[in-house]
């Protein structure tokens, strides 16, 4: 190949690059490794990583049974291997299966249209608000308190530059929405309401309510779904103007925390303002049906600065997964597979309000639930761990004002014994050993310094 | 069309409706196991928040399901099918060990939540990627956060920004190569930065006087991409980041292309200050019909007191934790720590290559883009006869006499059984065609491109038309993107 160039060594291919600029060394990365030490690699770090334990963890990443099928299917070469469908003609079953995704996404949501995904619900929440931003021309934001304080913490990076405010609204003794709070935050300048539904503590908020103080004082409703699954037995939030859904519980693996996806779903009118990709029908030159990516006149590739947002990747591959996860359960399969979740969860909730108090019973839940103690949540936990049970998340962080609380999920792979295994543990108190001190007291420091910022 | 049969021939390919038409009620995939526990009231839990309709949600068997999305996969072309030329796409072989250890129990199931003391697996896989594409780079620092490269773009400006804030003055502007990416631009918006176009020189290059007469205090950084988006290496690029330097600015690489340059040059040498790279580019993660992808973003020394929270540290005793007290933070750009399952598999890319395979990579990655250059040299106008590096632009300027454009020509490739090259892109090439075949490309299949390349431009000359209603084998032809924007039919609708 070198003689059919014109060159006689490799070498002489990167004489454009500056004789000082090149490296002269190998790179100090390990030796090629063979297939089978890279297998036994990751099986190490796997055995490092939790594998074995039971766990009580939601709080946006959900443990749900993902069907075989999910990834016999995505692992197709024609599907794993293909770019972004640019090419019409030879992308039809990737666009074919977005435009069922967008389809199914707003079935399951109550909107007219969604977008082919977005990178996850934190950032689909954060350009959600952008959209309602430009929408309505007010500027100023607010935010619930229930929101997911990471999607909170996303929502503040996106928000610094685009000159938008953002105020904090609290919830009530039932851990919705502080209506009255609500009501007064909201003044001329705001563009949006962003609340969570369930919310943080896997309440189910009183959307109606809020959708009509937020329209009355003439800005939008944006509603992130974190727990995809509760659409299956809980109403979705038609009053909203924009949904913006983590749509990971639907098929795609916790994963350490991503790849997720992401969605936007709106209505009809605001689809020139919404961002990310979007698969339309059209016809061939022979009249037959077929799907290409459409209303590009919004994306960064044509409108450069002037785009309504910059991403340009989305999740197509995990929207996938979401899509066959939703083709597997179906229209009946979805409300049973929901309504086991809340069978557990109203169990698991019984259970522990046997030895703990459970936060914020006044409303409805859906498959998550807090429990308050007397003991600090991390002690327990540390308990739990040699049981080999990964206990709620400690919340002290994210809430200081709900003292000793932890958030518990269960979902339909949470068997009774599991749960009945973890309540036992949770009242039994032994003497803390000296060696657990150090530990606790870095996480007081850790706290402390959350609590200050 | 002599060399068509070659690469390719006709076959019959099933047809298949949308899922909602298979549909019909009482059909199901799924089983649930019996329940464990008491059956619940939904009325009594739920009352008016209870749903009572799913819709016109389908209701379909097994078979299929996995009939259904079989089908539709037939009517794709990928890289597993042959060779992918997207120029600034970087579609290599992606490899299937990487994607059996993503699904490693402890690992595909890690909770992020989880506590760090058994998570020690994924922050070991965290710290030893973060090593690596430290010195792949070259750069201090590293923030695997970001979920794609335009996301690490917005991560890279946002800490360009909090960087010239903190000395007092956060600047007014970015300066952009008209070469650039549309992402570029449109990042530099999302931070509130004005963008400024910066033109090239006759040779596709940064035109240095140009850059030393628009630089001054108010730039905050320019976005550079290099090998820049012509596949030429930007030779000056010492002087340009010794101009930006000088006046206070930031270089920040866009590692698009950081496919021409692993093991044999680093970023971090040249004078770089910020950049992201594409996991699902250079580092062989799949694609996967447009993601997920994942753009860290690595950094040099004076840029780290700013990187998203929280930060991956050691512990005395050795373990790892994330550090989450970091006041000078731009924040969060993601919850939780980034697109993980994609580290997996480019931290398993990096293993299998090793320092010499990595260097190998790029080296072939060359030759064959080289080598496709000379075997379409003459055929198609070369409008920059500046070395190529991992990518090579032609022009449409010769067949466009004949009223055929990029467009055309990268259709009727598709009747020869490739997928096309990256059209009209850059836009300072008019009727680009940017054809990248990376280094998984054999010579054997590199030669049938270039045959079909040449058959196609004697096609030009003989029988245009066949050329512009192309292509001619594919399941739907050119389908009315016009219609398509003017009455967006966005879902399926059931038929009332």
């Amino acid at each position: 190949m070198l003689k059919a160039i014109g060159l006689r060594s490799v070498d002489d291919l990167f004489a454009p690059i500056p004789a000082e600029y090149r490296l002269n060394r190998d790179l100090k990365v390990p030796r090629q490794l063979a297939e089978s030490e890279i297998v036994d690699f990751f099986r190490e770090r796997s055995r490092e990583n939790g594998e074995g334990y039971t766990s009580f963890l939601g709080a946006g990443a959900y443990a749900h049974y993902r069907p075989v099928i999910i990834d016999s299917l995505i692992s197709r070469g024609e599907f794993l291997t293909a770019y972004t469908p640019y090419q019409a003609e030879i992308s039809q079953g990737t666009l074919q299966s977005i435009f069922e995704f967008q389809s199914m996404i707003c079935e399951l949501t109550g909107m007219e249209v969604a977008n082919a995904s977005m990178y996850d619900g934190s950032t689909a929440a954060a350009e959600a608000v952008m959209m309602a931003v430009r929408l309505t021309g007010r500027r100023s934001v607010v935010v619930a308190r229930s929101l997911h304080p990471e999607y909170r913490e996303v929502l503040a990076t996106y928000a610094t530059h685009q000159g938008m405010p953002l105020t904090v609204t609290g919830f009530g003794d039932d851990g919705r929405l502080n209506l009255e709070e609500l009501e007064m935050s909201i003044t001329a300048e705001t563009g949006c309401v962003l609340i969570q539904s369930p919310n943080f503590f896997g309440t189910i908020e009183d959307v109606a309510s809020i959708a009509e103080i937020t329209h009355n004082k003439g800005a939008m409703l944006v509603v992130s779904i974190a727990e995809a699954v509760s659409l299956g037995i809980v109403e979705p939030p038609r009053e909203a103007d924009v949904i913006a859904m983590e749509a990971q519980s639907l098929g795609v693996p916790l994963g350490f925390g991503g790849p997720y996806c992401g969605v936007i779903a709106t209505r009809e009118k605001f689809v020139r303002q919404m961002p990310g990709r979007l698969v339309g029908q059209t016809v061939d030159k022979q009249g037959r049906r077929g799907f290409v990516l459409t209303l590009a006149t919004r994306e960064q590739h044509i409108r450069r600065e002037k785009a309504t947002s910059n991403i340009c990747t989305n999740q197509a591959l995990v929207a996938l997964m979401v899509n066959i996860f939703m083709t597997v359960y179906g229209k009946v399969g979805l409300r049973e597979l929901a309504k086991q979740n809340l069978a557990k969860t109203a169990y698991a909730a019984g259970e522990f309000a046997k030895h703990g108090k459970i936060l914020f019973g006044g409303a409805p839940r859906f498959n998550e639930f807090v429990v308050q103690t007397s003991e600090d949540s991390k002690a327990i936990n540390r308990r739990l761990l040699e049981h080999r049970i990964v206990g709620g998340l400690p919340l002290k962080k994210f809430y200081p004002e709900l003292g000793n609380a932890a958030l518990w999920c269960s979902t339909e792979l949470t068997t009774r014994s599991a749960i009945d295994g973890a309540v036992g543990l949770l009242h039994e108190r032994p003497a803390q050993a000296a060696k657990e001190r150090p530990a606790q007291e870095k996480e007081k420091k850790e706290e402390a310094a959350e609590v200050a910022r | 069309m002599k060399h068509l049969t070659r690469k390719a021939s006709l076959q019959v390919n099933q047809n298949e409706g949308l899922i909602f038409e298979k549909s019909s009620p009482g059909k199901a995939a799924w089983k649930l196991p019996p329940l464990d526990v008491p059956e619940v009231d939904t009325v009594k839990l739920l009352g008016a928040s209870e749903r009572k309709d799913l819709g016109s949600m389908p209701e379909v068997s097994e078979i299929e399901i996995i009939r259904h999305f079989t089908r539709l996969s037939t009517w794709n072309y990928a890289i597993d099918l042959g060779m992918y030329p997207l120029g600034s796409c970087t579609m290599k072989y992606n490899p299937r060990v990487n994607e059996a250890v993503a699904r490693v129990e402890g690992i595909a199931n890690g909770h992020p939540y989880q506590p760090e003391i058994i998570s020690q697996g994924a922050l070991r896989i965290l710290k030893m990627l973060s090593e690596q594409l430290i010195e792949i780079t070259g750069m201090d620092a590293i923030t695997l956060q970001p979920a794609a490269g335009a996301h690490g773009e917005m991560t890279g400006l946002l800490m360009v920004r909090a960087f010239h804030q903190s000395k007092g003055n956060a600047r007014k502007k970015i300066l952009i190569p008209d070469s650039a990416h549309g992402t570029n631009p449109a990042t530099a918006a999302m931070v509130n930065y004005a963008v400024e176009n910066l033109k090239s020189d006759p040779r596709g290059m940064v035109d240095l006087a140009a850059l030393e007469a628009q630089m001054n205090e108010d730039v905050a950084a320019l976005m550079l991409t290099n090998p820049n988006t012509l596949g030429v290496f930007e030779q000056d690029i010492h002087k340009i980041a010794d101009i930006l330097h000088a006046k206070g600015g930031l270089l920040y690489m866009d590692g698009a292309n950081m496919n021409a340059l692993v093991g044999k040059v680093r970023p971090g040498d040249f004078g770089v200050d910020v950049m992201h790279l594409n996991l699902h580019k250079t580092f062989s993660t799949p694609h996967g019909g447009g993601g997920p992808g994942s753009g860290p973003v690595a950094i040099k020394k004076i840029l780290e007191p700013f990187v998203p929270t929280p930060v991956l540290v050691t512990n005395p005793d050795g373990t790892l934790a994330f550090d989450y007290n970091r006041p000078q933070s731009v924040g969060r750009v993601r919850a939780f720590y980034g697109n993980f399952g994609m580290f997996v598999r480019a931290l398993a890319y990096i293993q299998a290559n090793g320092p010499d395979g990595l260097r190998q990579t790029t080296e072939d990655a060359v030759l064959n883009a080289n080598y496709i250059r000379k075997g379409l040299e003459g055929t198609y106008d070369l409008p920059y006869s500046t070395p190529t590096m991992h990518e090579v632009v032609f022009s449409d300027k010769l067949q466009a006499k004949k009223g055929v454009r990029t467009m055309d020509i990268a259709k009727r490739l598709i009747d020869y059984g490739f997928h096309p090259y990256t059209t009209a892109f850059p836009l300072i090439v008019p009727g680009a065609l940017m054809i990248e075949p990376t280094e998984s490309e054999s010579v054997e299949e590199m030669d049938l491109f270039i045959e079909a390349m040449k058959s196609i431009a004697e096609e030009v000359e003989e029988d245009p038309q066949t050329v512009l209603d192309a292509p001619h084998s594919t399941r739907v032809s050119r389908l009315d993107e016009t219609a398509a924007a003017r009455k967006p039919v966005l879902r399926w609708k059931p038929v009332v």
